[in-house]
């Protein structure tokens, strides 16, 4: 890639027409100097997969840019069936500082496995 | 010509194939110069992608045209050892990615240029692919229907950009609508039916452009108006790119495309 990141400030549709000023990053960087597209989560679903996965990240101006974006990204080689973008500003992450008392307590109950059940088969996928 | 009527299996025009093939080709050529030079990482993968796309398009249908040529034609001898004269893509595709006064070098490249291009082109080649589902040539109606599927999204990702610029910000508006500008006329050549397109259309295995022409028009104008874009007034040159008359940019992109085949006939990875 020869654009530099600041190549994404880029207009979204009814942005800033009376806009302030232009600059000379390229093709695209147009008048919205000073803003970059939020960053979005990407989640997809394999095929065979039950549920969505965790993939990566990707900027783009809203949430539809940011879905045909991860479809070009992160499903190129047939990855998934099902795409879910969300704003990676909304997602709140526990503190690696909260590491012991938040996963170290679960370390010695291995009685909350459920390994000493018999599970029918019925039952399937638990 | 009446007997090409009758119902049954047909093959279609080996000129009328290639011209849908060069089409393909030239466009993905072009395209896929940005590739590594994208104006982000996220559109850069989406471009190439639509470039191996049309790249994937062109092969189906040289492959098919090589093997009704037979003689020891071959997918690669259709696309690398033609010269300019006998490509017949329409010349709005040869096009380099910027506005006739500016310069050459990459950095001069204008996305509006490139993304007013797809959108004119993928508008025509959704419903030309629609259409050709219906050909009486097989090969033809099942390359069609898998080139309709990536035409969707060629042409939702052209006019997605193109609301996204044109009702943008003053510059990328003033991008949009120059690109706009330059370009329009240039789809003239979709609506003047080529001896080969004339023979296809006849035989049942073509699609005649001018019954598309409404639908196109109402997709176009669709799209301007949400991009608070003005259409150019028509008329200008109609040019012939199917029929081989080509303005002196294919000869540049060929020498690009074929330089490697021709230096090294053969070779293999």
């Amino acid at each position: 890639m020869t654009a530099d990141i600041s190549a994404k400030q880029l207009p979204s549709p009814g942005e800033g027409r009376d806009g302030e000023g232009s600059s000379q990053l390229g093709p695209l960087a147009g008048a919205s100097a000073g803003r970059e597209w939020p960053l979005w989560e990407v989640f997809i679903r394999s095929k065979q997969g039950l549920e969505h996965k965790h993939c990566g990240s990707l900027h783009a101006a809203d949430a539809r840019q940011a879905l045909q974006m991860a479809r070009d990204v992160y499903t190129r080689r047939q990855e998934g069936v099902s795409i879910w973008v969300v704003p990676s500003t909304l997602i709140t992450a526990s503190e690696p500082d909260d590491k012991a008392e938040f996963f170290e307590p679960a370390g010695d109950k291995i009685y909350r496995h459920p390994s000493f059940y018999d599970i029918p088969d019925e039952v399937g996928h638990m | 010509m009446d007997r090409a009527r009758l119902d049954g299996p047909a093959a279609a025009p080996i000129d009328y194939l290639l011209h849908l093939a060069d089409n393909a080709m030239v466009l993905g050529q072009r395209n896929a110069e940005w590739c590594g030079h994208g104006p982000v990482l996220e559109e850069d993968i989406a471009m190439a992608n639509m470039s191996l796309d049309l790249i994937g398009q062109a092969r189906l249908l040289y492959q098919h045209a090589a093997a009704l040529t037979g003689s020891g034609t071959t997918e690669d001898s259709l696309a690398y050892f033609r010269d300019a004269g006998q490509f017949r893509n329409y010349m709005l595709l040869e096009l380099p990615h910027h506005g006739p006064l500016a310069g050459t070098a990459a950095a001069d490249r204008d996305y509006a240029t490139t993304i007013a291009r797809n959108f004119l082109y993928s508008a025509l080649m959704l419903l030309v692919w629609e259409s050709l589902q219906e050909s009486k040539d097989p090969q033809l109606a099942a390359i069609a229907a898998k080139s309709l599927k990536e035409t969707r999204y060629h042409l939702r990702h052209a006019r997605d950009w193109l609301v996204r610029l044109g009702d943008g910000t003053p510059e990328s508006h003033a991008r949009m609508q120059a690109a706009l500008d330059h370009l329009m006329p240039y789809t003239q050549e979709f609506w003047t039916p080529s001896p080969p397109e004339a023979e296809a259309m006849s035989g049942g295995t073509g699609v005649d452009t001018r019954l598309l022409r409404e639908a196109w028009e109402a997709e176009v104008d669709a799209a301007l108006a949400e991009a608070t874009l003005q259409r150019p007034r028509p008329g200008g040159y109609v040019p012939r790119g199917k029929e081989g008359l080509h303005s002196e940019h294919l000869s540049y992109l060929l020498a690009e495309m074929q330089g490697l085949a021709r230096q090294h006939p053969g070779a293999l990875w």
